[in-house]
């Protein structure tokens, strides 16, 4: 007979044990190392880190370990980690024009100054699942690249200027806007998100959303639930760039690391108003490491929001899902959603208990009617 | 990379940051105290509010008590009193009485608490108006205007509809005269313990960031009509292991012909009777 549920404690540690083998995998087969993760699915790692709103390749590489490659479940782990750190300072703000490219192209002009840098892209290639990589013998890529791009070697960083500079010098684009960085940055990892929120706010909130869920809603823009024309692509760049910060203590600037990111400002035609010149309007996007449809889903995101914010007319009836601020920001984090979404796997007797009990009082009055209805009228 | 966590897993900044919430909260019965809720190694819906709530008062003394479902032995509880234990180091009980902190999921343990213990619920959905406006900006209006036509709209529908209020767990309970408030999804069977109890609750929503509080000897009321007063649900039959005829009872299926046998939702409390102690 199947008594009270008891033994909670027994099931969970062999439930731990059993996802410690599956881990492992046949001891057959050598253990992956951290830092293979690491190196060979850096792209992997750049989103667990960017999703898990820290900068830690190692971190993020022996989370996805951990998980047995499950994205969302290691950027849960990163989290978890984070959260416990402590918050020391603001750093300066990063200045992109000087950045470290190792890719840069815009889909607005054919030549900009400093050019098109193809860099490290999987778009130009064939989609071809190669079977035989594992009986490749590895070839010296050394002679083959003439120049690696990585973190560890010295490139200068030289000045390019940002596309989106162009067009502000041209008269394009409203220079009035361009975001001061303020002195006291708001920070969503301590406040909880407040509606409507500022742009430095929605930009946090974007920059550590599910790539999935800013993937669809920006893709749902682009099919006319939210814009009425074509973006364009003003720029997208991705390099290193060395994060500055002066220590109290200290009293003057340090390097405290050099991170890779992926910027990038989308462009949209805007034909005037009354107060406003037309021109171009731009949304941006800025993600951690080399996240690209991320970074471009966040700019259209980032410029349809600021269109109907509703700072001065609140009252603004947002028509598609992705104009409205409440939707975006309140659904994209995944650690947020995936929790509570799986949180129905959790027992839920008590509640049913009390949905059984009304149900029947419910259909014992529902039958009692019908048998009344059923007697015979004379 | 090892590294060393805090007394129960948040930084002391952190904790300090909650208790000032949990104050205000407890200043204001009922409202829901926006806090910058924290990621915690567990997923969000099974438990971050409280989890955070327990975390932020939780003494080198205290004796804490983890309920899910009212039963102190399924998974989540056990997950989360091992948390602590392992944290915190701190002693943990299934007695009510013996508990200074009682952290639970949907119940309110049958044995009355008492002055001095706290009581810590996890809230999944703070916002009792949700389902009628899902909208943050919208309800937050409704509840600082007390402009709460809509949920009596709500529930007279239903009484039009069933002849009775269709909500059977997580039912809306009005604090103190003023503000509406969830009491977390509790069976309503349980809304009356909140009612003047000497003990202080907490409700922690953690994905949602809010906190609130029904603090000790305060009225709280489930809302009803003067024709339709407020109704428990009740069982015909006691619990087949203690026989008590006043407590919750889960309904437990026996075979696959769906026979049924009902027992405590508290697991402790039958015990207890069982063995001929406590209440």
């Amino acid at each position: 007979m199947y008594v009270a549920v008891k033994g909670g404690e027994k099931a969970v540690k062999q439930s731990r044990r059993l996802v410690e083998k599956m881990r492992r995998g046949p001891e057959t087969i050598s253990p992956i190392r951290t830092n293979q993760i690491e190196h060979q699915m850096g792209l992997g790692v750049d989103r667990v880190m960017a999703e898990g709103s820290l900068y830690d390749q190692k971190a993020a590489a022996t989370a996805l370990k951990q998980a047995q490659g499950d994205t969302m479940e290691a950027i849960f782990l990163v989290r978890a980690f984070r959260t416990t750190l402590k918050r020391f300072g603001t750093s300066a703000p990063i200045d992109t024009q000087h950045m470290q490219i190792i890719r840069r192209i815009s889909g607005i002009y054919k030549d900009i100054p400093g050019g098109q840098v193809l860099g490290p892209t999987y778009d130009y290639t064939h989609r071809l699942i190669d079977f035989d990589s594992d009986e490749k013998k590895e070839a010296p890529l050394k002679n083959q690249v003439s120049k690696v791009d990585s973190a560890d070697q010295e490139i200068s960083p030289q000045q390019m200027t940002r596309v989106i500079d162009i067009l502000r010098q041209q008269g394009l684009m409203d220079i009035s806007s361009p975001m001061s960085p303020q002195e006291n940055v708001e920070d969503l990892t301590r406040e909880p998100l407040k509606l409507p929120a500022s742009r430095s706010i929605r930009l946090q909130n974007l920059a550590r959303g599910d790539e999935g869920f800013l993937l669809g809603a920006a893709y749902s823009l682009q099919r006319g639930f939210g814009l009425d024309r074509h973006p364009f692509l003003g720029e997208l760049r991705v390099g290193y760039i060395t994060v500055k910060y002066t220590p109290p203590e200290l009293g003057f600037e340090i390097i405290v690391g050099k991170i890779k990111i992926t910027e990038c400002f989308m462009i949209n035609r805007f034909d005037g108003s009354e107060n406003k010149s037309p021109g171009f309007e731009n949304g941006y996007g800025l993600v951690f490491g080399q996240s690209e449809r991320k970074a471009m889903s966040m700019s259209l995101l980032d410029r349809s929001l600021q269109n109907t914010s509703g700072q001065s007319n609140s009252d603004v009836k947002n028509s598609y899902p992705a104009q409205d601020q409440e939707f975006i920001l309140s659904h994209s984090d995944n650690v947020e959603s995936s929790g509570f979404v799986q949180h129905l796997k959790l027992p839920h007797y008590v509640d049913f208990q009390s949905e059984l009990v009304f149900i029947r009082n419910l259909k014992r009055e529902h039958n009692k009617k019908k048998e009344n209805s059923l007697e015979p009228s004379i | 990379m090892s590294h060393q966590y805090n007394f129960a897993y948040l930084d002391e900044q952190s904790k300090k940051m909650i208790r000032r919430t949990m104050l205000k909260a407890i200043a204001i019965p009922g409202f829901q105290v926006p806090f910058g809720g924290r990621e915690m190694p567990l997923p969000y819906g099974w438990g971050t509010g409280g989890i955070q709530l327990t975390a932020a008062i939780l003494g080198k003394t205290d004796t804490l008590k983890v309920i899910d479902q009212g039963s102190d032995d399924t998974v989540n509880a056990i997950s989360i009193k091992t948390f602590f234990k392992t944290t915190a180091d701190i002693a943990v009980t299934e007695s009510t009485k013996d508990a200074t902190i009682i952290q639970t999921r949907h119940r309110i343990p049958e044995t009355p608490l008492r002055k001095g213990q706290i009581i810590v619920f996890q809230v999944p959905i703070p916002e009792p108006l949700q389902f009628i406006e899902p909208r943050r900006r919208e309800t937050a209006k409704m509840h600082a205007y007390q402009e709460y036509g809509a949920m009596y709209v709500k529930l007279y529908e239903d009484i039009a509809t069933y002849g009775r209020i269709a909500t059977a767990f997580d039912y809306p309970v009005q604090v103190n005269h003023r503000y509406i408030m969830s009491p977390s999804p509790i069976p309503k069977y349980d809304n009356p313990k909140l009612n003047q109890s000497p003990a202080i609750h907490f409700f922690g929503a953690g994905r949602e960031k809010r906190i609130y509080a029904v603090p000790p000897f305060t009225d709280v009321k489930s809302l009803d009509f003067e024709d339709h007063p407020f109704e428990l649900e009740s069982w015909n039959e006691p619990c087949s292991i203690c026989g008590s005829t006043i407590s919750f009872l889960d309904e437990i299926i026996t075979d696959d012909e769906g026979t049924r046998l009902f027992i405590c939702s508290d697991t402790e409390y039958c015990q207890k009777r069982s063995q001929g102690v406590g209440s």
